[in-house]
Parts: C-alpha cells; sequence; structure tokens
C-alpha cells in the first residue's frame, strides 16, 4: 500500500498503539494535521495553547499511564518552544516523543522562513534523534525512536520531518509493536557481594529515586525494608515508589526533604539505593554524605554508578531483577535497636516541625486536599515553594499519582502535566502551583478549558517568588532582588474569563468549601489559597552542608 | 593524571561527529585529540579519542559515550598491547647550508621526503605519538614553517577487536 509520508506517521503512531497526542499546528506540519483531521476516530489529538504545554502535557500523560507521551510541533519556533519539555523529560527520564515538521530538504540549510535545526539545537538533551530525509525509512525510524524512547532508562527522543517528506509517498506495510531492547543481565556475583554487605550492617537505610517509583517495583521494596528492618528515604522523584502510609517511610530526605528521613540517611552504616543519582539537593556536602558507611547503588544506567557519589558496591540492571533475587538471598534480621533511633527521630521530627501561625498555613492546604482527594488522582506540582511542602506533605497512595520537575526545576511545568495527566487518567487531576509557575504558563486553563478536563488547581498566591525569597532571607540579607510581584492579578475573574470556574480561600473553612465545590465540578477549577509571604520551606539543610547544619525554624 | 586511548566504532550517519564531540564539551571532558574513518563495514567508522585525565574521568568519558545511540562499541585500548599510530607532515626550513643536517635528523627517525622546494623540505612521519613528538622537537631549531599531525589510530594486537 502506497502511503505518504504524513499518513505513515500517523499510520504507524496508530499501529503502535498511540491513541492520544499533544500538539500545535502550523505551516510545516498541515500535511500531518490534514491526516489527523481524517483520522480524528482513531487517534485523538489535544490542542494546547503554547506548545510548551503541548510538551509538558505529553510529558504529564507519559508519567501518570506509564506509556510513552507524543507532542507534535511545527518547524521553527513551534520546535523550539518544545526544547523545555525535552530538556525536562531528559532530566526526569520520561519517555517522550517528540515530532517537529520542518522546512522541505531542499530548502534546509538556507534560512528558509521558519526554519531551525531543531536536531542541532536539542543534541544535548535528547536520548536520540532523528531528521528523516528520506520517506522509505521513516515508519521504521519511528518504530525504532519508540524503542529507544521507553527501553532503559527512559528519555526523549526527537524526529524531524521535512515537508517534502510528509508529502513523498512510498510502500507502507504494517509491522508488530515493538518490543523494548532487553535490560542489560545484572552481574550475579555482586548479589552475593551485596548480600553480605546487607548482613554486615546494622543500621541499612534504603534510598529510592524516580528509577524506583515503579508500580511493578513497589511491592519487593516494601518486602525488602520489612525483612531487613530498613527505613526508606526518597528522593523527591522517587516519593511515589512506595506509599505515604508503608510504615518503614520516612518521605523525602535532602535539603528539604523530613528530619527523620534526613538524619537516618546520616546516621546509617549502609545506603541502598535504588533508581537514584545522587542529586546535590538530595546529598549537600558529598564528603560528609558518605562519612563512616558503604553504598550499594543499584541502577538501570550503568552510567549513574559512581558518577555523583562513589558507590562500594554498583549493580547495573532492572530494579526488580536485582531486588528480587537480592531478597531471595537475604536472611530476615530484625534491628530493634535501630528502629528504636527511626522512632526517636520521627518523634523529635513531630515535636519541631515548625507551624506558622497564620491562619491558612501551606501545611493546612495540602492537607485539605489529602482529605478530599481520591487515592487514584493524579497530583502534579510546578516549581518553587509549594512543590516543596506538597513533596514534605501530600499524601502518595500509588506510583503515577505524582508527577513533578524533579532534575529541570521547570516553572510552568505543572499546568501541561496535569492537563496531560488528566487526559491519561480522567480523573480529576490536582495541580499545585504557586502565582509564580502559574503565571508563566496558565495559558494552557484555556486547553483544560476547551478539554473540559476535571482539573483542580491548588493556587498558593504569596504574592513573591516564594522559593528566591527565601533564600534572599536567609542568605542575601533580606534583599528582595525582583522578587516582590506587585501583579494585583485576580485570580478568581481570571479562571472565570477563561471560562474555568475560580475559588478564593483565605482560611480553612472558605478553603474545604471551595475545595468540595472544585472537586465536585468535574471541570477546571483555580482555587486561589492566600498565604503569607514570608512561610519558609522547613526543614532546610543550607546549600552544600550537611545535617550538622539542618535548620528545623529559622528565628 | 593519565593518559587514556578509547576506541569506538560508530553509526556511519551524519551527526555523529557532533553528538560526541558535544559530550565532550557538555560533560568538561578534556580530549588531546579524535580520529574518525571508514571501516569494513560501510555502516560504521571507527573513532580513536585520546584523554589525559583521572581515572573517574575515564570512566564517565566510556559510560556516557556507551549511552549514546550511535556508539555501538566501544572500549579502552591498552596502549602496551595495541599498535599505535599517528602520521605527521612537517614543513621545515631548509636553506642549502642547513639541509643536509636536517635530511639526517629525518633519515634517524626513518621519516620521508615527500616534498622539496628552494627554501623548504616536507616530511612524512609515521610512528607512536611521542616519536613524532621527538622528531617534531628535533626540527624545530631549523625553523618549522607548518605542520600537521592526524591524532592518534590504535588497533588491538593479535585477534582481540573492539567487538565484544
Amino acid at each position: 500500500m502506497k502511503l505518504t509520508g504524513a499518513q505513515i506517521l500517523i499510520e504507524t503512531l496508530i499501529e503502535q498503539g498511540v491513541d492520544t497526542i499533544f500538539g500545535y499546528p502550523g505551516g510545516s506540519v498541515l500535511d500531518i494535521y490534514d491526516e489527523l483531521y481524517k483520522n480524528a476516530d482513531r487517534i485523538n489529538h489535544v490542542i494546547s495553547a503554547h506548545e510548551q504545554g503541548a510538551a509538558h502535557a505529553a510529558e504529564g500523560y507519559a508519567r501518570a499511564s506509564g506509556r510513552l507521551g507524543v507532542v507534535l510541533a511545527t518547524s521553527g519556533p513551534g520546535a523550539t518552544n518544545l526544547v523545555t519539555g525535552i530538556a525536562d523529560a531528559n532530566l526526569d527520564s520520561t519517555p517522550l516523543l517528540a515530532i517537529t515538521g520542518n522546512v522541505g530538504t531542499s530548502v534546509l540549510g538556507t534560512d528558509g522562513f521558519q526554519e531551525v535545526d531543531i536536531v542541532g539545537v536539542t543534541y544535548p538533551i535528547v536520548k536520540h534523534s532523528y531528521q528523516v530525509k528520506n520517506v522509505a525509512k521513516l515508519a521504521d525510524t519511528i518504530r525504532e525512536a519508540m524503542q529507544i524512547a521507553q527501553s532503559g532508562r527512559p528519555g526523549p527522543v526527537l524526529i524531524d520531518i521535512p515537508k517534502d517528506v510528509q508529502l513523498a509517498s512510498t510502500e507502507f506495510e504494517n509491522k508488530e509493536k515493538i518490543s523494548l531492547f532487553d535490560n542489560p543481565p545484572y552481574d550475579k556475583a555482586l548479589i552475593d557481594r551485596a548480600v553480605e554487605m546487607i548482613a554486615e550492617s546494622k543500621r541499612p537505610f534504603i534510598y529510592c529515586g524516580g528509577g524506583a517509583a515503579k508500580e511493578r517495583c513497589c511491592h519487593d521494596i516494601m518486602a525488602f525494608a520489612e525483612k531487613i528492618d530498613a527505613p526508606i528515604g526518597t528522593s523527591m522523584m522517587g516519593l511515589a515508589s512506595i506509599p505515604a502510609s508503608f510504615k518503614n517511610g520516612l518521605g523525602m530526605c535532602g535539603m528539604h526533604g523530613h528530619y527523620a528521613s534526613t538524619a537516618a540517611m546520616y546516621e546509617s552504616d549502609l545506603i541502598i539505593a535504588m533508581g537514584v543519582r545522587f542529586s546535590d539537593r538530595a546529598t549537600g556536602d558529598k564528603a560528609k554524605f558518605s562519612l563512616d558507611k558503604k553504598i550499594i547503588h543499584i541502577d538501570i544506567d550503568p552510567a549513574e554508578i559512581s558518577k555523583n557519589i562513589s558507590v562500594n558496591l554498583g549493580i547495573t540492571g532492572d530494579l526488580k531483577e536485582v531486588l528480587c533475587a537480592i531478597n531471595e538471598k537475604t536472611v530476615e534480621s530484625k534491628k530493634p535497636e535501630w528502629m528504636a533511633k527511626i522512632d526517636e527521630f520521627r518523634k523529635y521530627e513531630e515535636e519541631n516541625t515548625y507551624i506558622s501561625p497564620n491562619k491558612l498555613t501551606p501545611y493546612d492546604i495540602i492537607d485539605a486536599v489529602n482529605a478530599i482527594k481520591d487515592e487514584y488522582s493524579p497530583v502534579s506540582t510546578d516549581v518553587g515553594q509549594h512543590q516543596l511542602w506538597t513533596s514534605q506533605r501530600n499524601k502518595v497512595h500509588h506510583s503515577k499519582t505524582f508527577i513533578t520537575s524533579g532534575g529541570l526545576g521547570t516553572m510552568g511545568f505543572g499546568m501541561g502535566a496535569a492537563i496531560g495527566a488528566a487526559v491519561a487518567t480522567g480523573r480529576t487531576s490536582i495541580l499545585y502551583t504557586g502565582d509564580g509557575s502559574f503565571g508563566m504558563n496558565l495559558n494552557e486553563l484555556a486547553t483544560a478549558v476547551s478539554q473540559n478536563l476535571p482539573l483542580v488547581v491548588v493556587l498558593f498566591n504569596n504574592g513573591v517568588l516564594g522559593n528566591v525569597r527565601q533564600w534572599q532571607t536567609m542568605f542575601y540579607g533580606e534583599r528582595y532582588s525582583q522578587t516582590t510581584l506587585n501583579r494585583k492579578t485576580d485570580f478568581v475573574k481570571l479562571a472565570e474569563a477563561f471560562g474555568a470556574k475560580g475559588f478564593r480561600a483565605d482560611d480553612k473553612d472558605s478553603l474545604d468549601k471551595a475545595l468540595k465545590e472544585a472537586f465536585a465540578s468535574k471541570s477546571p477549577c483555580v482555587v486561589e489559597c492566600i498565604i503569607d509571604k514570608d512561610e519558609m520551606v522547613l526543614p532546610m539543610i543550607p546549600p552544600g552542608k550537611s545535617i550538622d547544619s539542618l535548620l528545623m525554624r529559622f528565628r | 593524571m593519565k593518559k587514556f586511548v578509547i576506541g569506538m566504532l560508530v553509526s556511519n550517519q551524519a551527526g555523529v561527529l557532533t553528538r560526541i564531540s558535544g559530550m565532550f564539551s557538555r560533560r568538561g571532558f578534556n580530549i588531546d585529540s579524535l580520529t574518525v574513518g571508514v571501516t569494513e563495514n560501510p555502516d560504521l567508522s571507527r573513532m580513536t579519542v585520546t584523554m589525559t585525565g583521572s581515572e573517574y574521568e575515564r570512566d564517565q568519558m566510556l559510560k556516557q559515550l556507551d549511552k549514546l545511540f550511535d556508539v555501538k562499541e566501544i572500549k579502552e585500548i591498552e596502549t602496551s598491547t595495541a599498535i599505535n599510530r599517528e602520521l605527521a607532515i612537517v614543513k621545515v626550513k631548509a636553506n642549502p647550508a642547513d639541509r643536509l643536517e636536517v635530511l639526517t635528523v629525518a633519515n634517524t627517525f626513518g621519516a620521508k621526503v615527500v616534498d622539496l622546494s628552494a627554501e623548504t623540505i616536507c616530511f612524512e612521519k609515521t610512528g607512536e605519538s611521542n616519536k613524532l613528538d621527538s622528531f617534531v622537537e628535533l626540527l624545530k631549531p631549523y625553523g618549522i614553517v607548518e605542520m600537521c599531525r592526524t591524532g592518534l589510530v590504535a588497533i588491538d594486537r593479535g585477534s582481540t577487536t573492539l567487538k565484544k
């Protein structure tokens, strides 16, 4: 069957099980959009307000569903608008397929209208990329790109398709659904060494990252933790690796982590790290971090072993397989002294957690949402103080229900991500955002409204860029350079102007009432929560410092 | 700080060199030389990279390169058990008075004369990089007009290959 490049693209996506893509039309993808029009009953397209929003939506879709996210944009500015989303997916290992149109091959390299070398622009931030110049290679390129994006440590793959390649015809034949590349087999000898190290440890600590936040690993991690009496701390990306209710779970550790989690990590004699890359936000002072302790690091990506922290034992392989092998050979061992120590840390945390005297605190807001949300509702965040408070306080019940921009720290990530999560799950999608982050991509409210998505935007409005302000308070002598916004935006009216519902809450009662209405409406809602501009994220370990410098409160 | 040699088989496609050299700059790896050329398989090119750095940097470079989809085979080449070669073409000032002396130096190193003009001689010298260094050093007093070196290529002795 002879098909054009544009038809081949759509047929191959459908063949491989893609039923939803996010995007924005334009001159260089008109032929692809024409095919989308003709195939509207077979593949759903969600149009965003801006290509960046589409890219984040594809990320949110991928992370809420565990499937590949697909985003489509035109050449030039359409393509460059995807860049932040691609970089974000790269740092958070999100499987993303970005498809861009480009000018015709005869015009490539001549600075044609809306021409950008998007393959060149994105080299450092993709897992792989292609510019397809021969239509005969298009279908297999798409299939290979999907394999690369989802195999091993997932990541973004870009396919750039010049306009004439979309128009050219070639024979097309459907193929089977691709299978992912085999994971590298783990070294069995290392399992015995790990088992020995675990047996010798008196104070083991399990440290989970984004690579551990997989449904298929959750049970094994918990079983292992119970078997050896190890507490579990997570990175921000690893928050969904275990349910918040699990008794050995201490929550996020590191710069703004829970005291008990961070303290247990420092006090441990063995860290068993799983799918985590020891970011500077988690480790602080690296020399003090690994003092008096051994580290076992299990990761699918060999390049992460001993990259940021030198480890005693690195095992490359699929976490579930490695963990099952270790679990099988590990003898159950109870550690009452260590557990008692953990309880002490917990007690200290409970007694010393700083709660501000304001009438509506950040924790009040998150507690209220925890009380009303469905356990399967995807929770997304933007970037800033609200993200850290959410990381500390949000109750995660299932993997794939916590979606945040951990590595790149993209302000403006949340609106797209929450839209993608709503599309993927059909459930009420919750977005925690701040007035700063929301301001970056609030245009996507239009998308949520036109798609009539069940989306509750919980907006922390403190009128300032709170996270930066906090650093300015602590480390820059209260010189609030460009962080006091003075915007006077009426978010209720703004929501209404977009066709969404708007609510304002300044105390617990008005918040409960607003949340009740918002969650019942099953449509886009913005709940503006007024909080004090001097609320801080605590505890905090100042950058580059260790637990010795941990602050439970400031002043 | 040690010198390391890395051999790679990479896809013979546009953009591969950019991907690899971009990775070096992004991750802050310092490389001393990089060569690339065709192989017996038209789909693959062979690259040889020499770098100076710590063992940590070597490990990271090997692992990060291995992650690139276009890098099909990669390993460190132990120079002690490999054939290591580099080619230099050196254009030296050689007025009639110095000419004999310059030719004696070249002869000692087994360099070939590939061009001769009224004022210059061009030598071609193939060998291990340190031999080339000494050769160039000894020619300096006569005045090097210009020179070019290919960078190292290396291949394992015996039946060992890059392929795992």
